[in-house]
């Protein structure tokens, strides 16, 4: 998978493209770690539209990007989900700890 | 039941072989000719099952797991996942939303999304022998306007 990021007044935008399993999740929590510690941002939006598929591992991927941003005072959110990411985000319940957004 | 295809396929518990073991299942079951959305199910449950068997039932050595697909009467897509691993102690806590024994990197979900996303789910378990996932999906067949 490939992890790249925008960062704009405090917003940070990860992008994750590609397939989110196991195998990937701690490289992706790796670099998500690097993109909080280097920008320290208030916000973080996940955007998941180049996201061709994704299993529970993405979600243990965003519960820690949330509450990372928890701890720096902050706020993540998931954004543009294709449509087998949000199945899976849907199966679990997650959308009422970290809120979807569909730009 | 009448069984009108099966393949077997057997590989190491490594995690690279995930998306390996996701892909062999939606080449299988193209042969139903499935919705987009059902081969996305599909493949989302192979991939909690297989992370289940290198996360779970192998965490220390590379072990073997085996994933057999057949074809049932009336479109039924069936998959087994077998491994020879630690097996599950507690299997009722172990299917529970959000509860896992791995770690921050697993959520906890795997059980929770192969029960939705399959229509039926059946896991066998003996602690020191082995775990035993047998999943079905009915793949509607599609009416053609051509």
């Amino acid at each position: 998978m490939n992890i790249s990021a925008a960062y704009n007044a405090g917003r940070l935008t990860v992008f994750l493209a590609g397939e989110l399993d196991q195998h990937e999740a701690r490289h992706a929590m790796r670099a998500i770690d690097e993109l909080l510690d280097e920008y320290m941002p208030r916000d973080c939006a996940m955007d998941m539209s180049a996201l061709s598929f994704m299993d529970s591992s993405g979600i243990a991927v965003i519960i820690r990007t949330s509450r990372r941003m928890k701890e720096l005072g902050g706020r993540a959110w998931i954004e543009n989900p294709s449509k087998q990411t949000q199945r899976v985000l849907d199966a679990s319940g997650i959308d009422r700890l970290v809120p979807v957004a569909v730009r | 039941m009448n069984v009108q295809n099966y393949i077997k396929l057997e590989f190491a518990s490594k995690s690279s072989n995930e998306a390996f073991a996701r892909a062999a299942a939606a080449a299988f079951a193209a042969q139903l000719d499935p919705t987009l959305e059902e081969l996305g199910d599909v493949k989302t449950a192979v991939s909690e099952a297989v992370t289940n068997c290198i996360v779970h039932a192998y965490p220390e050595a590379l072990g073997r797991i085996s994933m057999r697909m057949r074809i049932l009467e009336g479109n039924v897509l069936e998959i087994s996942v077998r491994d020879w691993g630690k097996g599950i102690e507690d299997l009722e806590q172990a299917m529970k939303p959000l509860y896992t024994s791995g770690g921050e990197e697993r959520s906890g979900m795997g059980f929770t999304i192969m029960e939705s996303f399959m229509d039926k789910l059946r896991v066998r378990s003996a602690p020191g022998k082995g775990t035993t996932v047998v999943m079905r999906r009915s793949i509607r067949p599609r009416v053609g306007h051509l």
